[in-house]
């Protein structure tokens, strides 16, 4: 389910501070690695360095096939490895759409050839992406798809998703949400409050995703089937995902650093490059995801990376497509506004980064044990960095965090058994 | 020269009235009383801005604020030239960018936005050396707009300070109610937007206003301003109101609606007979060709002030002298 360029495992020694939560790691120790597997776990001296489980992204947009010039394979997968990711899934909102067993057997060839971290596909619910009616989801299971998505769009028919729901079944993987109701959404660039009101921009309510949310989660409930809601904005959608959880749905959430670090105010300026969808939302949002992600109602951290060609975004704040990107920043921005101040224990943050999407997506949990495959991600949680455009090895430069400084920094990461970065 | 008042902070651009405050507005004010009173000479021209460059960059159609900021421009003896969307390189899909940073190459120094994009005349500010002025973009801010409006509230009214304006119409789709309401907010005016529940956008008290859904409410103000009803707005399955009529039954301004003492201001374009009722746009209560006059001096003195960091009312004494 998970491609990536073949090649031996690498023999090297990590040493530092090893921080496994669900392992419940948390000593110093040099761990050796042999031809890509753990081989041994010594003590060893005290030490400032974190060593941890790899993250796991499970919502990366590599924009291939179709748009090779904001994302490639190998690009997109060198940002993922200096994120700290051992594995990311891609989305398949791409030119062509991932709809059939070819398209996407044609992506695994190109995975194999390029991807220097291991990635996973998913694959459209419907055909084209259109809502109309269903992919051929068991063959592309088959075929390896790592679950199925219309992300970048909602699914609208309530009786689409319902029979979605029942043919996935067939399939073993779970269905990943996009929620948004489009007749609440339509012509919104910024959450509905007192930001969009003083600014004029289209309002895009909490209810256009919340009312899709608890939609889904009733059907989800009825056909006891697992779903997964995508990147997770507004406070009423958590509330109906810890309801539905609690009555039993077999239901997970994901959230962006961006949600958990921004509101709506960020909007004042106008600059492209806070413009998302689902949009920033206010305090008392941002303050209830965070809560979500502490207590495990929302498990997984997602970055919903979205790199956008650089004319797309140099246009008016209206006229700008949405989406940032995220994979080389996500634990350095959660560890500087969320770890730093004390909102999340650093154990939490690298648990819903790493074991708890593995566990959403059934993908294979990144531990630091003897005979595992080495997945391994090394931090300094001291090390200053400013975020520039010159240093991103992603194509694209659309990040919320250009100029600024971030406390936390990724030193080295060992993905599959192989060093795929070092600072 | 005690009481001269510079800029509280160097200030390049003029894009949303949230960035002024208090004593900005006094001063372009002020400025526009003293630049009035050279428009009444036979010679109306003034060299303030000799050798000085402006640019209109209109993206959407305008007649009096096109009209209005060329001729503000040239009775200050600067160079300007003014650019309409149609049949320029926008046509052939040049972006906004490319054709900012092209006219940047002539080092004017003020550009001119008018935009049908928010955020538009931000991008110019970034990508040019140029000072950037608002002329409105989108649904979001038409700065100059909100000051000659105040201009010509107090010429009518004598006062800013505790007057109070009905604000009446599409305030959803506006940027001249979203300006006004600002503005009346930094001198100490008070107001109230009136408006069907379907076009009060959510949380657009938070700039300092009360809202209403009773056109009934305009009796209390001292000033009724009349929004301009977009027919685009009526277009199936976008339908913001059921109907023109039904609109026009219940917020058009007849002269019913209009207590004698209340003065009745409209930015134009008018829809005669939707939001406002011919007899009341026609009456001697009807300031919209003051607000025309307040826009060429108002402007002028926006021009004059975004190109100058020096105490404002001396040097246009000079000038004017």
């Amino acid at each position: 389910m998970l491609f990536c360029r073949n090649g031996r495992g690498d023999s090297l020694t990590v040493e530092g501070r090893v921080v496994a939560p669900t392992q419940g790691i948390d000593e110093c120790l040099a761990i050796t690695v042999s031809d890509g597997v753990i081989s041994s776990i010594e003590p060893a001296a005290a030490s400032p360095i974190v060593v941890a489980p790899a993250f796991v992204d499970p919502h990366v947009h590599l924009r291939t096939p179709g748009r090779e010039d904001e994302e490639t394979l190998a690009s997109g997968t060198r940002a993922a490895a200096a994120g700290g990711y051992c594995a990311i899934l891609a989305i398949p909102n791409t030119d062509p759409v991932v709809d059939s067993a070819a398209v996407l057997g044609a992506l695994v060839e190109r995975a194999r050839a390029e991807a220097v971290v291991p990635t996973g596909f998913m694959a459209a619910i419907s055909k084209g992406q259109r809502g109309e009616e269903l992919a051929e989801m068991a063959e592309l299971a088959a075929a390896g798809a790592a679950a199925f998505t219309d992300d970048g769009l909602p699914v609208v028919s309530a009786g689409l998703l319902r029979r979605a729901l029942q043919y996935s079944g067939l399939t073993g993987r779970p269905l990943a949400l996009h929620c948004e109701e489009p007749s609440l959404s339509r012509g919104g660039h910024a959450h509905e409050g007192t930001v969009s009101a003083e600014l004029g921009l289209g309002p895009y309510p909490s209810q256009a995703e919340s009312v899709m949310v608890e939609r889904d989660l009733a059907l989800a409930g009825a056909e006891k089937r697992r779903l997964h809601v995508m990147h997770v904005s507004a406070r009423e959608s958590v509330d109906a995902l810890r309801r539905a959880r609690a009555a039993g749905v077999d239901a997970s959430g994901e959230v962006t650093p961006h949600h958990l670090v921004l509101t709506d105010e960020a909007v004042r300026s106008l600059d492209p490059n806070v413009k998302m969808n689902p949009p920033l939302r206010c305090d008392s949002d941002r303050r209830a995801l965070i809560e979500a992600l502490r207590e495990g109602t929302i498990g997984v951290v997602a970055t919903d990376h979205a790199p956008h060609a650089r004319h797309e975004k140099d246009v008016p704040f209206e006229e700008a497509p949405f989406g940032v990107t995220g994979l080389e920043t996500a634990f350095s921005a959660l560890h500087t506004h969320l770890v730093v101040p004390g909102e999340l224990t650093l154990e939490t943050l690298l648990e819903r980064m790493s074991a708890g999407p593995a566990r959403v997506f059934g993908l294979p949990e990144p531990r630091i044990e003897v005979g595992e495959r080495a997945n391994l991600v090394v931090l300094d949680l001291d090390g200053e960095w400013e975020v520039t455009e010159a240093g991103f090895r992603s194509l694209s430069a659309n990040s919320w965090l250009l100029g600024e400084r971030l406390r936390g920094r990724v030193l080295r990461t060992v993905a599959d058994g192989r060093e795929v970065f070092a600072a | 020269m005690a009481e001269l008042r510079g800029p509280a902070s160097p200030r390049r651009h003029l894009l949303s009235v949230a960035d002024l405050s208090r004593d900005d507005v006094q001063r372009v004010l002020e400025t526009a009383r003293s630049l009035a009173a050279s428009l009444d000479r036979e010679v109306k021209k003034l060299p303030t801005l000799r050798g000085r460059t402006v640019v209109n960059l209109f993206y959407e159609s305008s007649t009096r604020t096109l009209a209005s900021f060329e001729l503000a421009a040239k009775r200050l003896s600067a160079d300007t030239m003014s650019l309409r969307s149609a049949g320029s390189s926008a046509d052939k899909g040049e972006s906004l960018k490319d054709t900012a940073t092209t006219l940047a190459a002539y080092d004017p120094d003020v550009i001119v936005v008018r935009h049908p994009s928010i955020g538009a005349p931000q991008l110019v500010a970034r990508c040019t050396q140029a000072h950037v002025v608002n002329a409105g973009d989108g649904k979001h801010q038409h700065p100059t707009q909100a000051l000659l409006d105040l201009y010509a509230i107090e010429e009518a009214l004598g006062r800013l300070e505790g007057v109070h304006v009905a604000i009446v119409g599409d305030v959803l789709h506006s940027r001249v109610a979203r300006s006004l309401v600002q503005a009346l907010a930094l001198v100490g005016a008070r107001s109230t937007l009136v408006a069907p529940p379907t076009l009060l956008p959510r949380g657009i008290e938070a700039l300092g206003c009360e809202v209403s859904t009773d056109v009934a409410d305009v009796a209390e103000a001292d000033v009724i301003y009349v929004l301009r009803m977009q027919k685009e707005r009526m277009e199936a399955g976008e339908a913001f109101v059921p109907s023109l009529r039904e609109y026009s039954a219940l917020y058009g301004i007849t002269p019913k609606r209009v207590r004698p003492g209340q003065v009745v201001m409209h930015p134009g374009p008018m829809n005669r007979g939707v939001e406002i009722d011919p007899r009341v746009a026609d009456s001697d209560a009807a300031l919209v060709s003051d607000q025309v006059r307040a826009g060429l001096v108002v402007r002028m003195a926006v021009l004059y002030d975004v190109m100058t960091v020096a105490p404002v009312p001396a040097r246009v004494a000079e000038a004017v002298a």
